[in-house]
């Protein structure tokens, strides 16, 4: 039975949750499809969560492949093919815990940079799973920045092989996903010489065990990279190469090509090939990060009204810690990010496609914009559910700490999505030299790419808000998000542009503004985050509630914003210390008004418990008891600890033993 | 040595030991530490593997094991003195909790405070003594913050002079005490007290759990870990619940309230006494936050020479990451906050001795302030050095994500800190309830005096924090005008909060409802109180420093620690006008200025907290800065490469091979 002070939240929801899920998924019909996958795959025991949080790194490991293995039986059961409209939930349905994730990339990889021939050799053994992929780009002493990879392939022209080393430490491949236990090949990314001269990076398949008994192949060292704070499913592995010779067909060479004479030669356009990198950025958004953060907020809002400590009144029943405000000030404003964000992602996939229509049409004009776009919302949306997630944790009190409320693991693992695919600071920096760039056009009154041309517009004022309603008004807030972006784009490039003209070498001057860069680039994303909320809310259907709710939503993201980075709204008095003062009203005021909403607005995600895992955050909120049934499960209570008997006994008997 | 840690060194501009010393509170104090460090190092019994191999089972092991070998070492060295106690244990456990923590802090402490002459006769040999194992049962599944909540009931017997101990209901369930899931042998339990058929609040009851001799829980107990955690895997946070457990009547802590043989209750005279323990723990964690930050700074400080990537000049080698200033951006901040915090671990260490002098003398006088105070700054400190953590494992890339950086293990360790003595949140409540009550003995003509004496100024003058602002021309490079700063901000938070509940108080007819609906606005006041006693303390310290180079360093270190507070909440103080847009602006550029006059001494600055590579736990930050290899040393022992193929080939991947 669902405990009463979780049912009678949901009695007084003021829209459909049904149809507020089938917004989310983007019609009921995929809605439909996406609980189906769930469904087939959660009551599949072998793909049981359950255990997750007691496995050692070992039992994780065997697990995911385990799981691996069993999903190509269960698609083919189900029927389901990887251009099905099932396969985008399948991931989401396993919440990520399955090997063979960089096979993908591996394949992937080779589809985007192979040749046709290269791309009939190989991926249909990948395909059938006859050999394992791995993708070997970051080494121990380089991940960022791919020009310094050290790993070297030198061609010999006698043999027709390329000859593949780790010249030292440093430049051992570290890090790649699958590599460590599973892989038999990997594509490994080297700098090509070819008679002495070097060519820059360049990716060669290279097998790494055997296809018979998966022993490593000689010249080759590899394993895993040891614990790390998540993934323990992943075997993250290391790659050394001594001498490993691959035929000359095995470097990928759709772009580039080394002929049997040592002819090095470049063809066609890189362009769509960097392209797709761009994508990968945008791709992770969704399963990475904004759906980590939508269960962590389910969890700890449904677990904040099951809760109840001290009292509010004196003589009443202690209070549910929902009702705190302080509550609902840490809570509430991580629940509307998590709908801004699916709202950005829509977006940004949205543009994406146009752009990819774009790109294979040879049109690469959008790319600089899609290429700031992608590093920008990736380093910022990152950043903040990862916080948010975080904050979330931390609502929970103690019980937020144990493995069992299922926080610990989504804030463990959103958090590596802040580095993988960009570190967000080398991200945000691009971003800026992108507006930087843009920025300067525009002054010239040049035209400049859709997303940026508010960079033109400036126009100096202040903001007109008279009243704390006033800041109910998407107007007069997304206009405040747009003169604070365009004040901090403008005051970096004057000041960038400043320190170039007193003597500064460019690079020097750059180096001395990144700080402010890295800020601007977040301003003009959040910016743009607000602007698409607004916009999105007034194309919503105005019945059955839901434009509404997503309307105080909005709002409380924006205002959440303004309130937290008061300083640079107060800065040139565009907002005035009266105004914020109103505008903090405004914000306080929406905590109450979304606090009666805010389950149903989490049940809307519709997460299954299975995929939520938590003992906190169940649909039916019998927390306690199934914290104290699940706890007696840990393998700590199943075994006799041999501590007593080896230590403690010795020690309260004062025989000194051998401890 | 790596040659760029070895140049880093060379051309700092102090000597980090004399800093260390200052940190130590003397050189003296510095060589008595490193004498009993070298105690442990040079202890072959000590050694053992690297805990990330180790299962949670295997690790809770090994902790025992160290706990009871620390016990007898420490007996044989004769070592007594709690900080040398500290600072062997910290030698020994890196930063990782030991499950006989309770025993000896909670447990030994109640045990010491809270008994009858007779019962300090009957227990204390036995604690001492480590005859029995002991741990504080007082958070239940349902009740941790709101304590009168508890729903553990101990129901006097008087026909066989027993309190009768049950867990009612589920949420009732003693939840998260350390050592209380299998080590402990006894708990002292939080319980509501009914005698004659009422119910007389909580009370502390000396309850055995375990058999002596076997350790199988006594019939009546259930008794159990809670199960993994983030974190913590050292330690066995059980749980309790007791059906129809009796214990003698002579069980109950009866120093304060008494229970006598008929069922009478005796009530306690005063409560304030139980402040002292509270504010002694939580003045551990101010410190812990700063140990706990300091060694992240290491850490990150230390690779971030080490690791060279990109360029910023062309066609010149790649620079050390420390070049780059987005990179001392996120650092330098925080090292100057892990010295701040220091000196505020210090300060209130030191206080609370003195006033623990005269709380033995009955004057209780000082007890309310030192007590709201602790409460502020265990959350402001806890809160940033959280967050400074996790800012320092991001700055290492990649690499900080995987266990060898040793900073996973700082921040999961530390962070529960946030939560437990005390949830921060509701800490800076009863922080701010003081700065109010303070506040509001000003407006009614009063003074108040210690940390709070800022707010006399607002009466007794009768003038705007605006007015207070627009007096005083703020120096940028003066610490002295930056407390001034800081302080007017105090002002203006503390008293728009005051503003804003009384306007609730006038139209809301409960005082809890008004409370609750000024909250955000109180935990801001407590935030910015906190904020400008810790810019207040670095500051004061830099007159304490004789050595010229030393004090100069600390002086940048303290400016930027000051001037990136100020910029990372211009709101606050555009809005009060305590600074000028204008001001703002050259703040900003300011804290740039001093990222690179600090850049040069980072690593000395990092070197002097002085930590052993053992309570780094790092292989990014070692002394030595030998990265690289290590890391692949440290790789080779990940329990995935026990065999060169892995089991799960023969028994998943070769049928899949084989079936597609």
């Amino acid at each position: 039975s669902v405990n009463p002070d979780l049912a009678s939240e949901r009695q007084t929801a003021s829209f459909s949750v049904e149809k507020l899920t089938a917004r989310l998924d983007g019609g009921a019909e995929h809605t439909r499809i996406r609980r189906a996958v769930v469904q087939a795959i959660e009551c599949d025991p072998e793909f049981s969560r359950e255990n997750q949080y007691f496995q050692s790194q070992n039992e994780r490991y065997e697990a995911a492949v385990r799981k691996a293995v069993h999903l190509q039986k269960k698609m083919h059961e189900m029927g389901w093919t990887e251009n099905g409209p099932e396969f985008k939930y399948i991931y989401r349905a396993l919440s990520g815990d399955v090997a063979f994730l960089l096979h993908r990339i591996f394949m992937r990889s080779i589809s985007v940079l192979g040749s046709d021939k290269q791309i009939a050799k190989w991926i249909p053994l990948a395909t059938q799973y006859q050999l394992i992929g791995s993708y070997a780009q970051t080494e121990l002493g380089h991940g960022t920045y791919l020009q310094g990879l050290e790993t070297t392939a030198i061609f010999d022209i006698t043999t027709q092989e390329f000859i593949l080393n780790t010249p030292k430490i440093s430049a051992m491949k570290w890090w790649p996903g699958d590599m460590g236990r599973s892989a038999t090949h990997t594509v490994v990314f080297a700098q090509l010489y070819v008679h002495g001269k070097c060519y820059g990076v360049h990716p060669f398949i290279v097998q790494i065990r055997s296809l018979q008994d998966h022993s490593l192949c000689p010249g080759i060292t590899a394993g895993d990279i040891g614990p790390k704070m998540n993934f323990e499913h992943v075997d993250n592995g290391y790659l050394m190469l001594q001498n490993v010779r691959v035929p000359r067909e095995n470097m990928l060479n759709k772009f580039c090509e080394v002929q049997p004479d040592g002819t090095y030669i470049r063809r066609g356009s890189q362009k769509i090939n960097y392209f797709t990198m761009t994508t990968v950025r945008i791709s992770l958004i969704s399963d990475e990060v904004i759906i980590p953060l939508m269960k962590a907020c389910t969890i700890a809002i449904r677990y904040s009204v099951v809760r109840r400590q001290s009292k509010l009144k004196p003589g009443e029943q202690e209070a549910k810690i929902l009702d705190y405000q302080t509550q609902q000030e840490k809570l509430l404003p991580q629940l509307a990010a998590a709908y801004a964000f699916h709202f950005i992602n829509d977006y940004l996939q949205e543009l994406f496609d146009k752009g990819y229509r774009e790109i294979q049409r040879k049109n690469f004009d959008t790319l600089p914009e899609l290429h700031a776009f992608s590093s920008g919302f990736k380093a910022m949306v990152t950043q903040y559910c990862t916080s948010a997630v975080e904050i979330c944790l931390r609502a929970c009190g103690g019980h937020g700490y144990s493995l069992l409320s299922g926080l610990p693991s989504l804030y463990t693992k959103i958090l590596a999505s802040c580095i993988y695919e960009g570190e967000n600071t080398i991200l945000l920096l691009q971003t800026a030299r992108f507006l930087i760039k843009c920025f300067m056009t525009a002054s010239t009154g040049q035209p400049v790419p859709p997303s940026v041309t508010y960079l033109a517009a400036m126009k100096p004022g202040k903001c007109p808000a008279n009243n704390k309603l006033d800041f109910l008004s998407p107007d007069i807030y997304t206009e405040a998000y747009q003169h604070m972006a365009v004040r901090l784009i403008s005051s970096t490039a004057a000041k960038l542009q400043g320190l170039i003209q007193s003597g500064v070498k460019k690079h020097e001057a750059w180096n001395q503004c990144t700080v402010q860069l890295a800020q601007a680039a977040k301003a003009h994303c959040h910016y743009i985050t607000v602007k698409n909320f607004v916009e999105t809310v007034e194309k919503l259907e105005t019945t059955s509630g839901i434009q509404k709710i997503m309307k105080h939503l909005c709002d409380l993201f924006a205002l959440h914003g303004i309130f937290s980075n008061a300083g640079v709204f107060l800065h040139d008095g565009y907002i005035s210390g009266a105004q914020m003062d109103m505008a903090t009203a405004s914000y306080l005021g929406l905590l109450a008004v979304i606090r009666k909403d805010a389950v149903p607005l989490v049940d809307a995600f519709d997460f299954t418990d299975k995929s939520l895992n938590s003992a906190l955050g169940s649909y039916d909120g019998q927390v306690y008891q199934r914290l104290y049934e699940w706890a007696q499960k840990s393998p700590t209570n199943k075994q006799m600890s041999p501590a007593y008997e080896r230590y403690l006994k010795p020690l309260l008997h004062n025989t000194r033993s051998k401890i | 040595m790596n040659a760029d840690l070895r140049r880093e060194r060379a051309a700092a501009t102090f000597q980090p030991e004399l800093l260390t010393h200052l940190l130590d509170g003397g050189a003296e104090r510095t060589r008595r530490r490193k004498e009993i460090e070298a105690l442990v190092f040079n202890d072959p019994d000590f050694q053992h593997e690297d805990l990330n191999f180790l299962s949670r089972s295997q690790r809770y092991e090994q902790a025992i094991r160290k706990s009871s070998l620390m016990v007898m070492k420490l007996r044989e060295y004769g070592i007594a003195d709690p900080e040398e106690i500290y600072w062997f244990k910290r030698t020994c456990l890196g930063s990782f909790p030991e499950p006989f923590g309770l025993h000896f802090s909670m447990f030994q402490k109640t045990l010491e405070t809270q008994t009858t002459d007779a019962q300090k006769e009957k227990w204390l040999p036995l604690v001492h003594g480590v005859k029995i194992i002991g741990t504080y049962a007082q958070t239940e599944m349902g009740h941790g913050t709101h304590l009168r909540g508890l729903e553990t009931t101990a129901t006097y017997d008087p026909a066989t002079q027993e309190f009768i101990l049950n867990s009612p209901t589920v949420t009732s369930i003693k939840w998260w005490p350390g050592g209380l899931g299998k080590t402990s042998n006894h708990a002292i339990v939080l319980a509501q007290l009914y005698t004659q058929g009422q119910c007389k609040g909580l009370h502390a009851f000396i309850v055995p759990i375990r058999q002596l001799g076997t350790h199988e829980p006594l019939p009546g107990i259930t008794v159990g870990d809670i199960g993994p955690k983030f974190g913590y895997d050292e330690m066995d946070n059980g749980y309790l619940k007791m059906d129809n457990f009796r214990i003698p009547r002579e069980n109950m802590l009866m120093k304060y309230a008494q229970v006598e043989p008929d069922g009478t209750y005796v009530k306690p005279l005063s409560d304030k006494l139980t402040y002292g323990t509270m504010v002694f723990i939580r003045s551990l964690i101010v410190g812990d936050a700063a140990r706990s930050l300091s060694r992240a700074c290491t850490i990150a400080i230390r690779y971030s020479a080490v690791r060279h990537q990109s360029e910023l000049k062309p066609g010149e080698p790649e620079p050390q990451i420390l070049d780059y200033q987005t990179q001392q951006y996120k650092l330098f901040p925080l090292l100057a906050t892990a010295y701040a915090f220091h000196f505020v671990g210090a300060y209130i260490k030191d206080t609370y001795r003195r006033i623990n002098r005269d709380i033995n003398e009955g004057d209780l006088s000082e007890l309310p302030e030192l007590h709201a105070l602790t409460a502020g700054l265990k959350a402001f400190t806890s809160w940033t050095a959280s967050a400074g953590i996790e800012e320092c494992r991001m700055a290492c890339g990649g690499h900080g994500y995987s266990r060898c950086s040793g900073i996973p293990d700082i921040y999961v360790t530390f962070t529960p800190s946030c939560t437990y003595e005390g949830e921060n949140t509701v800490m800076m409540l009863q922080t701010a309830r003081f700065l109010v009550k303070s506040y509001n003995q000003v407006t009614s003509g009063q003074r108040v005096t210690g940390m709070v004496s800022y707010l006399n100024d607002l009466s007794s003058q009768r003038i705007q924090p605006q007015h207070v602002a627009a007096r005083t021309v703020t120096v940028i490079n003066d610490p002295v005008s930056l407390v001034e700063a800081y302080k007017a901000r105090a002002v203006r938070l503390v008293e728009a909060a005051a503003k804003n509940l009384q306007a609730e108080l006038n139209h809301r007819k409960s005082k809890e409802d008004a409370w609750n609906r000024t909250s955000v606005d109180l935990v801001r006041a407590s935030e910015a109180h906190c904020h400008y006693v810790i810019v207040k303390l670095f500051t004061a310290k830099l007159s304490e420093i004789s050595n010229a180079a030393v004090c100069a360093v600390m002086t940048e270190l303290c400016l930027l620690y000051a001037l990136y507070g100020i910029s990372k909440n211009t709101g606050d103080f555009l809005q009060a006008g305590i600074l000028t847009d204008a001001q703002i602006t050259q703040v900003n550029q300011r804290v740039k200025e001093l990222l690179a006059i600090i850049r040069p001494n980072a690593v000395a600055l990092v070197d002097s907290f002085d930590f052993h590579d053992v309570h780094l736990g790092s292989v990014l930050g070692r002394y030595d800065g030998n990265v690289y290899e290590n890391m692949f040393e440290w790789a080779k022992k990940s329990p995935l490469n026990k065999t060169e193929v892995h089991e799960s080939f023969h028994k998943h991947l070769k049928s899949m091979q084989a079936k597609l």
